[in-house]
């Protein structure tokens, strides 16, 4: 590159972003590192090693938050790719109410994440509830969707679902919209059934798609606070309780030092599995 | 069956299910919304003996000394401030970033791209907020949200910017253009449809975002409208009507942007998605 352009493509440009990026995210995550190990009051800290890490650990109800936290990313993401691919397929075949359909489906997206988990749970109340009166109807007795250890995280993985599969679906329509025709003609001269068609070009075809979507639900799955918070606040007992949730809980305790540790912790959970994930998942992608 | 038939009748069977899966509880929000507290809390699809929306929308504007007034003003210069300074902070940033290429470039990528993935240090932030007097300040928490919302952004930006061509600049240069004076009266103005797609997708999020305000902008005095929400449902335990017709508020300038921009905000959703 020349002098001129150099001169042209100054970066001062940068710099506006670059230190508010560095202010209020690349400081506070290094510090993260040194305030975990601390006792900390935000004005004063004491520095105790790995004290943090250790009660993190050892506490029975902060160790089922990994288990949950796992349990969560990991459901509501497979749910999001295949629910996602599967509606990308209808809303992308000749279909005369695709446009009405395909605005459905998006419309929870744009929906308040705290509005959405009120008005669930008031739908999941177990005796005067939406659901279960519906059921009720059917002579099936519901569960009780938020109060029931077993089943309470999945109801709010459901609703998770419910939510965000419209950004999943967009993505498999954009994905599968890019597949060339000339590969479905080519099917259609060797004879191949729709199932093939489904199989053999478009799962195949649309893995940058189904990248995506990984990638992002298993993010926002391993995060995810605000839609917990608003439907069950970490309980029945622990049973809801995800590593952000329980970071929100410490930092309320007055806990800074096992927030922060809790806020490492979740940093370095979410590299160790994302990071390989994407290495692995863009290794195997098929170029078109 | 003929082919015909079957098409249809998987066609109406879609229909239905949308219309049970996404009307029915959009339609239970603004029933509850009408009705009276008692009939709130049964909690069913029956319609109200008596509509009081508008008594509700009075009633929950006047709670707590108009507190969602507050929070609406909040919440709309949140947004506003965050989506101006994004837009100039992240197109001026893209624009050297997808133009140079020097050895500190990939650094910088993987540095920005680190933040699509990197769960916020919250306690960390509130302190470096705290010591440059921020916390508790629209400003801080406008700061958060344009930090937060950077990577995105500037990966949109970056990839539009590709495809405009190097030759503009040349000849701007030619011309004795600087670097300010291209980028902001000639690359900036082609950048719209892009800046168009960030402003809406972007607006949608800050507007409807719970976990920074909650962190970083705490108070009664500061309540956004995500944080009145949840503030009200201790408060509205036996006036569910309320708590409806506040979520029934909140939602609507989300969903009037998305009657306006459906499109719009579906193509920026998926650019930003898949890597481009």
């Amino acid at each position: 590159m020349s002098k001129v352009f150099k001169r042209i493509y100054t970066y001062n440009f940068l710099l506006p972003a670059a230190i508010v990026y560095t202010v209020v995210f690349i400081v506070p995550t290094v510090m993260s590192f040194f305030f975990s190990l601390t006792r900390w009051t935000l004005f004063d800290w004491t520095f105790i090693g790995l004290d943090n890490f250790k009660t993190f650990f050892q506490e029975p109800s902060l160790s089922i938050g990994f288990k949950n936290t796992l349990i969560y990313a990991a459901v509501t993401c497979a749910a999001k790719v295949v629910g996602g691919l599967l509606l990308g397929v209808f809303l992308t075949s000749k279909i005369r109410t695709k446009d009405y359909l395909r605005s459905v489906v998006f419309f929870p997206v744009l929906v308040s994440t705290i509005a959405v988990g009120i008005a669930f749970s008031m739908m999941m109340h177990p005796t005067t509830g939406l659901f279960n009166t519906a059921l009720a109807h059917l002579g099936i007795e519901g569960p009780d969707w938020l109060g029931d250890t077993k089943l309470a995280l999945l109801s709010v993985a459901a609703v998770d679902v419910w939510k965000g599969i419209g950004l999943a679906t967009v993505i498999y329509i954009a994905g599968i919209l890019a597949i060339p025709e000339e590969y479905s003609e080519a099917l259609q001269i060797d004879g191949g059934s729709s199932w093939h068609k489904f199989w053999n070009i478009t799962v195949p075809l649309s893995r940058p798609a189904t990248n995506a979507v990984i990638i992002l639900s298993f993010i926002g799955g391993l995060r995810s606070f605000d839609l917990i918070w608003a439907m069950t606040r970490g309980g029945p007992g622990f049973a809801t309780d995800v590593i952000a949730s329980i970071i929100y809980k410490q930092y309320q305790g007055g806990f800074y030092g096992l927030a922060t540790a809790g806020n490492v912790i979740l940093f370095l959970f979410v590299t160790a599995i994302v990071y390989p994930l994407s290495r692995y998942l863009t290794r195997n992608e098929v170029d078109l | 069956m003929s082919r015909g038939l079957r098409k249809f009748s998987v066609e109406t069977i879609a229909v239905l299910a949308s219309v049970v899966i996404f009307w029915v509880p959009l339609y239970f929000v603004l029933l509850t919304a009408m009705k009276s507290a008692p009939e709130a809390s049964e909690m069913n699809l029956a319609w109200p003996s008596k509509i009081q929306l508008w008594q509700n929308i009075k009633n929950v504007v006047a709670f707590r000394d108009h507190m969602l007034l507050r929070a609406f003003w909040n919440s709309s210069a949140l947004t506003i401030l965050s989506l101006a300074a994004m837009v100039v902070v992240c197109s001026m940033a893209a624009f050297v970033m997808q133009r140079r290429n020097d050895k500190a470039t990939p650094w910088i990528s993987f540095f920005v791209l680190a933040g699509l993935i990197i769960p916020p240090a919250i306690v960390p932030t509130i302190w470096v907020l705290n010591e440059i007097h921020l916390f508790k300040t629209l400003i801080g928490l406008v700061l958060v949200e344009v930090a937060l919302g950077f990577p995105f952004s500037v990966m949109l930006y970056r990839g539009f910017m590709a495809a405009i061509p190097r030759e503009i600049d040349e000849a701007a240069v030619v011309d004795g253009y600087g670097g300010y004076r291209l980028f902001f009266t000639i690359i900036f103005p082609l950048l719209q449809p892009v800046t168009a797609t960030i402003i809406v997708t972007q607006a949608v999020f800050i507007f409807n975002d719970f976990t920074n305000p909650l962190y970083f902008f705490p108070g009664a005095k500061n309540a956004t409208v995500q944080l009145t929400l949840y503030n009200f449902t201790s408060q509205f335990v036996s006036q569910w009507n309320l708590l409806f017709t506040d979520i029934l508020l909140i939602t609507l300038p989300p969903l009037l942007l998305f009657v306006f921009f459906n499109k719009k905000i579906v193509a920026g959703m998926t650019t930003g998605s898949v890597k481009g």
